[in-house]
């Protein structure tokens, strides 16, 4: 209805304007999103299912997936938690260093990945301020899982957060204050009218914080030490495949980190589609 | 059950938002607490439900402590002032809400809930709309499912911050009747915040004006009508017209008018007064002092018009209103020279700083019963 209004009024020049900045547009996505995806899986299908199968059925691979999922497993609920309590601090209270706290919150979105690494080798690898102490009481956290869950939630803390913040600033603590005033105690309160409140928000910044833990690559290198079976996750599986000349085998590997981002873009779609309502009536200004 | 405030002072970092504020609730009273934007008034309506804690000063409920208690344990109904209704929960879900929260050894069974709700939605007439969203309700709508969810707790006190702030006006006047009503219905004190000063008076068995955190009168709507304590009251509620009185020899005089007495015995040289537009009588006769004025304009408001009247010896305009019907029964139009003379006043004495002596006021008539 609207294009037919649209191709009435639009004059010959800007119609082919218009159709001008859509090929472009799609072409732009082709080349530089579709193409690359589709040959993540030509790659690895290239030689047919069964190499396919076998390339991701080795130890290594099966390894290297749970790892990543026990990593995300740990780091995503610990940043929900955070995340909650810190987009809770910034807009229920004023405070001192508020300011300071926002900025802290997206330090991870600002420093390299590669440094973030670092700084934990810095802090506990065995050169480092805890490492001598940690070597002592025989704790591993450099070259070991504890490090990759440490560089995972330090990447990842900024996602839940930053999606709660503005919605709750937006809402107002006045519901809530309703709550209290008939007599909701904390937990009633926020189970019952903050986290409805807020459940669209979270669930998206829950699906973000968890494309990024499963898909980190760079701290998680500096911390991890390559320990094939041990400590490689996914993407560092892929990149030791491939430097391997596995090309079958690296592209099997990312083709599941493919799917797995495919996958998050479909629920979250999905949650769009199926409850766009919804959402719509619990954005701001459509009380 | 009575409400004792006494020296509540409270402070936020630019301004004093209550500075020094006592007042006493009565069981079952209808108090409204009247103030411009910043007054303090819906801080103080924040203690009382337990939102806010004053810096200094206490509460009392029936000689107890009431700020020991915390909000849940106030027993509060109260009404925010955007409804804040739950937008994930029915209506019939947010007027439960309350009862559903209750620990389990006071939670009423599921049917006493059903029926209680059920009950106050007929009582707010949306017996039919019980399962929509507040988001598919009109604002007089989501204001009635406000008030049944704070009187589903069957609260002692009933709070309730401009209510019909965000109201047309057409459903504001209707919706203060019938809370009117409710509340004679139910007896309940219940305390309610405006800065409308003609819901005030209409609403309020008693008014509590409140300017810079402090209370400036708390009186009948009648007394704050009629006796202004302060000139912010004076100014605040309804039209007035301010003028300046000044000692001229022996008598105190504004013009051509004399109020033929003096209170203050000529302790003070000046005093400011205060005139409502329905006080001012028009074609005084030449027997007794007066304005000489014009008359500029005519506003016809419905059943009342107001007159612009431009006063010579006080290089000054003044405001008269006088029903429509006697426009032509006194052969009023514009460019018309009068006489008139205030047939009531409020008057404040100065000091030699300017600053109004509030306790010293005086409260004028007109000596002769004076026909309209």
């Amino acid at each position: 209805m609207s294009r037919h209004v649209r191709s009435r009024t639009a004059s010959w020049p800007r119609r082919i304007g218009h159709v001008a900045l859509l090929l472009f547009a799609l072409a732009f996505l082709l080349a530089f999103l579709v193409a690359p995806l589709a040959t993540v899986f030509a790659e690895a299908f290239r030689e047919g299912l069964a190499p396919y199968l076998a390339a991701i059925r080795q130890p290594e691979a099966r390894s290297a997936i749970g790892l990543t999922l026990l990593v995300a497993a740990i780091a995503v609920p610990l940043n929900v938690v955070f995340g909650v309590a810190a987009a809770w601090a910034m807009t229920r209270f004023e405070f001192r260093g508020k300011t300071l706290l926002g900025a802290l919150i997206d330090l991870p979105f600002s420093v390299s990945p590669v440094i973030s690494g670092l700084v934990y080798v810095l802090l506990f690898g065995s050169h480092g301020w805890f490492g001598p102490w940690l070597d002592a009481h025989d704790v591993k956290v450099i070259y070991a899982v504890p490090g990759l869950v440490l560089a995972t939630i330090f990447i990842t803390l900024p996602f839940v957060a930053r999606e709660l913040i503005p919605l709750m600033e937006a809402q107002g603590s006045e519901e809530e204050e309703a709550a209290r005033v008939l007599g909701a105690s904390g937990w009633q309160m926020f189970f019952r009218v903050t986290l409805p409140n807020i459940r669209w928000a979270l669930l998206y910044g829950v699906l973000l914080c968890n494309a990024r833990a499963m898909g980190e690559f760079g701290a998680v290198s500096v911390v991890s030490g390559h320990i094939r079976g041990l400590t490689t996750t996914m993407p560092l599986e892929v990149e030791m495949r491939y430097n391997e000349y596995d090309y079958v085998g690296a592209f099997a590997v990312a083709s599941l980190l493919a799917l797995l981002a495919l996958l998050t873009l479909a629920v979250k779609t999905l949650l769009e589609w199926r409850y766009g309502d919804e959402i719509a009536a619990h954005a701001p200004g459509g009380h | 059950m009575t409400l004792e405030l006494s020296h509540l002072n409270r402070r936020f970092a630019e301004y004093q938002a209550l500075d020094d504020v006592s007042l006493d609730i009565a069981p079952g009273e209808f108090l409204a607490l009247l103030g411009p934007s910043g007054s303090g008034k819906t801080t103080l309506l924040r203690i009382l439900a337990g939102l806010d804690y004053p810096d200094t000063g206490s509460v009392l409920k029936d000689g107890k402590d009431f700020l020991a208690t915390t909000a849940r344990e106030r027993n509060i109904g109260m009404v925010f002032q955007h409804y804040a209704l739950f937008r994930h929960l029915t209506v019939l879900e947010n007027i439960a809400f309350g009862l559903r929260v209750r620990p389990w050894r006071k939670r009423p069974s599921r049917a006493v809930i059903r029926e209680r709700v059920e009950r106050l939605l007929k009582r707010v007439q949306l017996d039919d709309h019980a399962r929509r969203y507040p988001s598919q309700l009109s604002g007089g709508q989501r204001q009635r499912v406000a008030l049944a969810r704070a009187l589903a707790v069957e609260p002692d006190i009933l709070l309730l911050d401009e209510p019909f702030g965000a109201l047309d006006a057409q459903v504001r006047v209707t919706l203060r009747r019938w809370l009117r009503e409710l509340h004679e219905e139910l007896g309940l004190t219940t305390v309610f915040v405006t800065h409308d000063q003609e819901e005030a008076l209409e609403l309020a068995d008693r008014v509590a004006v409140m300017n810079n955190g402090r209370v400036e009168q708390v009186g009948s709507p009648e007394v704050i009508y009629q006796q202004p304590a302060t000139p912010f009251v004076c100014e605040f509620i309804g039209k007035v017209n301010r003028f300046t009185v000044r000692r001229n020899g022996s008598a105190l005089a504004a013009g051509g008018w004399m109020p033929q007495d003096d209170p203050w015995q000529g302790k003070y040289t000046e005093a400011v007064a205060y005139v409502r537009p329905e006080q001012l009588r028009l074609a005084v006769p030449t027997s007794q002092p007066a304005w000489e004025t014009r008359l500029r304009h005519i506003y016809l408001a419905g059943s009342v018009a107001h007159l612009e009247l431009h006063v010579g010896s006080l290089d000054q305009t003044l405001e008269a209103d006088v029903a429509s019907e006697d426009l032509s029964r006194l052969g009023l139009h514009p460019g018309m020279e009068m006489r008139v003379a205030p047939r009531g006043a409020v008057l404040f004495p100065r000091n030699d700083q300017g600053v109004t002596i509030n306790h010293e006021r005086w409260i004028w008539h007109a000596r002769s019963p004076v026909p309209a």
